[in-house]
């Protein structure tokens, strides 16, 4: 039985990671990954919650989560695929025209 | 009004009818009214209203008489009108024989003058006008017949004075005219003031707790009221009889007022309004009776001067209507100086003041049916008239021998009471009676046969006047013919069983008088005629007068007098004031006002310029250079913004966490 501090700790860690990525990568598909890294820690965390507590709800949600994330993964492809057809670069970087 | 109670003071019998004479002087107030909503879309422009309405009130009048002529009692009654701490104001009637009499006479020379003004004012641009105000004015001197209590009276006065202003400006768009209206409206407002000083006066007496008549009269018998504030009281009182009965030194306004249609001249200046002045008198005669001796003497020298003075200006007038004019100032002199001869005066001379309002208005009505005929005023455009007019020459003789007091018409036997009255009163006045008596005579004589004698000398030619006209003149030809007879001993004098001042009192006659009031009357009569019978170029008397003539011409210069003392003086004075006060106070006050708002607006503008644009700009500046320095956070990196996202995300949780 894994203990449940241990369960927060590699999900703080794979949130953390996801945070670096979004935060540090300059290739939008990589940004994407990093937000599943997110999504995924937060549902760590739930399943985690979910078999301390013994309550059947984290686990739902956790399914919730995959779900959406699953849509936002879709969205997220199409809007990098918009992006290289117009720039033929996937640089998030060179994105930046929505400003003053 | 509403919800008060009707107080019945039965003062003897009490009449179911005699409760509702308050209508008789309604009725013209509705006739007015609907003279003046509804006048100018009715057939015949409204002067129907008038005359049905003074033709009710006619009858009641006679039925209100007929109480009396039985014997009846006098009664009151009242209903309050408001309370002001103890004094009362009521609204309500005070009928006696005196009254019912008045009543008569109003509403018979009202409803003649309504009938005659068809014709006389007939294609008027303002007919309807004329009779509203007719109505108006008829309503105002019943309301001060029937009045119970001073305020009362005081309304129907006033009413009275404005209507009187408005007849006798009829015809304003001529300067003479408005002039003649507002010199009678200002005169009679001298006279007016000190008669509602007298009314305070009365009321202060009492303790401020009424103004009713009877009421005055009891405290006064009672000696409850000293004869000093009596006396006080009634010599203001009389100071508004002597405006409104032009009294000298107020008289000046009545011969101006022959400026109004003549209709107006017989209602108001002969037989009803100049006559309210008397009627007051006679009405608050326990006021002068019980008031110090002198206060009766002052009312009979008054009436002395002004019945002679009047009756010798009345000699040299050419205007026919001025010559009535004067004759009324001396008749109703005549009036006022019997009065201050005792209780028997008084009565005396409400005889007179009943037959003279009959045969004055018959000789004011028939002088306007020569003047609607001849089309002028002056009797030198008159002359041999009888033949074109016979009904208005007859009535107008029967009215001038009533005037100058020959047997058996109404003049005769009202001026022999009063002949008597003051040979028991005072005997001075007596002789100036007498002398008057003579002028009169002479002047009417004059009157008539420069009107209606010789040839005639005006242009066009003249005719009978409608019947109209005619028949008020028949109507008041025989009246004065008839009423006469009710003070004459032949027939034991009814009239003085209905007015009488305490106790009814069997009437004198002395022969010896009648014989030298008939003497006098013929004497006048018989000057005259030998004076005028043959034509002259010139008047006969301007040769006899020497300069007298020319002191009368000018009416011994009184009102020149009068313009250059007081109006001139009061005039240029108030036109000067003004002419400052317009000058200094009201230009300086525009002028401040200009230049505080100049100063004002000037404030404004440098208060505009830099605090209200100053903050619109500090305001749109501020966001330029704010928005020019926030504009950097938004690079368009998407990963920068998510890492500012992240750091308040985490700075709200530590804020979060630690609270």
């Amino acid at each position: 039985m894994i203990r449940l501090p241990m369960i927060l700790f590699f999900s703080a860690f794979l949130f953390s990671a996801g945070v670096y990525g979004v935060l540090v990568r300059r290739n939008a598909v990589m940004i994407l990954m990093a937000i599943e890294l997110m999504l995924n820690a937060v549902n760590v965390n739930l399943v985690g919650f979910s078999a301390s507590l013994r309550a059947m709800s984290g686990q739902v949600f956790a399914l919730f989560i995959i779900a959406v994330a699953a849509a936002e993964v879709g969205i997220g492809l199409a809007i990098v695929i918009l992006l290289f057809r117009n720039r033929e670069s996937i640089n998030i970087d060179e994105a930046s025209q929505l400003k003053w | 009004m509403v919800g008060a109670e009707t107080v019945t003071v039965a003062v003897g019998a009490a009449s179911g009818l005699l409760k509702y004479t308050w209508i008789i002087a309604l009725l013209p107030v509705i006739s007015a009214a609907l003279t003046l909503f509804f006048g100018k879309r009715t057939p015949g422009k409204g002067a129907v209203y008038g005359i049905a309405a003074l033709a009710a009130s006619w009858v009641l009048s006679i039925l209100v008489l007929w109480h009396f002529v039985q014997g009846g009692g006098a009664q009151a009654s009242q209903v309050d009108w408001f309370n002001v701490g103890p004094f009362h104001l009521q609204l309500g009637q005070y009928i006696d024989g005196l009254c019912a009499v008045m009543l008569v006479v109003v509403t018979s020379v009202s409803l003649c003058v309504h009938v005659y003004s068809l014709g006389y004012m007939h294609g008027d641009k303002r007919f309807t006008w004329f009779y509203f105000v007719l109505s108006m004015f008829t309503a105002a001197m019943l309301d001060v017949v029937i009045a119970p209590n001073l305020f009362q009276l005081l309304i129907g006065w006033e009413v009275m004075g404005i209507c009187s202003y408005l007849l006798i400006g009829h015809w304003w768009e001529e300067k003479e005219n408005s002039n003649a209206s507002i010199k009678a409206f200002i005169t009679t407002r001298i006279g007016d003031v000190p008669f509602m000083f007298g009314i305070f006066a009365l009321i202060a007496a009492t303790g401020f707790k009424t103004s009713n008549i009877t009421d005055i009269s009891g405290m006064i018998q009672a000696h409850q009221i000293s004869g000093g504030v009596a006396a006080v009281a009634a010599i203001l009182l009389f100071g508004g009889t002597i405006g409104k009965s032009a009294q000298f030194p107020l008289h000046v306004w009545l011969p101006d007022a022959m400026a109004g249609p003549t209709p107006v001249s017989a209602l108001i200046h002969a037989a009803t309004m100049v006559a309210a002045g008397v009627y007051l008198v006679g009405r608050m005669y326990t006021v002068f009776i019980g008031a110090d001796a002198w206060v009766l003497q002052t009312v009979s020298i008054i009436g002395a001067i002004t019945m002679l003075g009047a009756a010798l200006l009345a000699l040299v007038q050419n205007d026919i209507k001025r010559v009535l004019a004067y004759s009324t100032l001396s008749q109703l002199a005549y009036m006022v100086a019997v009065m201050g001869a005792g209780p028997a005066g008084r009565n005396a001379a409400f005889f007179h003041l009943f037959t003279h309002a009959f045969f004055k208005a018959l000789l004011f009505l028939g002088a306007g049916s020569v003047i609607h005929a001849v089309h002028s005023n002056n009797m030198s455009d008159m002359g041999g008239l009888r033949k074109f007019m016979p009904v208005t020459f007859i009535t107008f003789v029967i009215g001038s021998l009533a005037l100058a007091g020959v047997f058996p018409l109404a003049g005769f036997w009202s001026k022999d009471e009063l002949l008597v009255s003051a040979y028991d009163g005072h005997q001075w006045l007596f002789v100036i009676m007498v002398v008057t008596a003579v002028l009169t005579a002479f002047y009417t004589m004059r009157m008539v046969w420069l009107t209606f004698f010789g040839t005639y000398d005006g242009h066009g030619h003249p005719h009978e006047s409608p019947r109209s006209m005619t028949s008020p003149l028949v109507f008041l030809g025989a009246a004065t013919v008839g009423v006469g007879f009710l003070g004459s001993p032949l027939i034991h004098a009814p009239f003085f069983k209905w007015v009488y001042f305490g106790q009814p009192e069997a009437v004198h006659f002395v022969p010896w008088i009648a014989l030298l009031g008939t003497v006098a009357a013929l004497g006048g009569i018989g000057v005259a005629y030998l004076m005028y019978k043959e034509k002259r170029e010139k008047d006969p008397l301007e040769g006899r007068l020497g300069p007298l003539w020319g002191v009368f011409q000018h009416r011994y210069y009184i009102d020149a007098f009068y313009m250059r003392a007081i109006i001139y003086p009061i005039r240029d004075t108030c036109s000067a004031g003004v002419y400052w006060f317009n000058q200094t106070v009201l230009d300086g006050f525009v002028n401040g006002m200009a230049a505080l708002a100049r100063g004002v607006s000037t404030m404004v503008y440098w208060f505009d310029r830099n605090v209200i644009d100053g903050a619109v700009n500090a305001l749109g500046m501020g966001a330029e250079e704010s928005g020019g320095l926030l504009k950097y956070l938004q690079s368009g990196n998407v990963q920068w913004y998510a890492v500012v996202l992240f750091v308040g995300v985490i700075a709200l949780t530590i804020i979060f966490v630690r609270a």
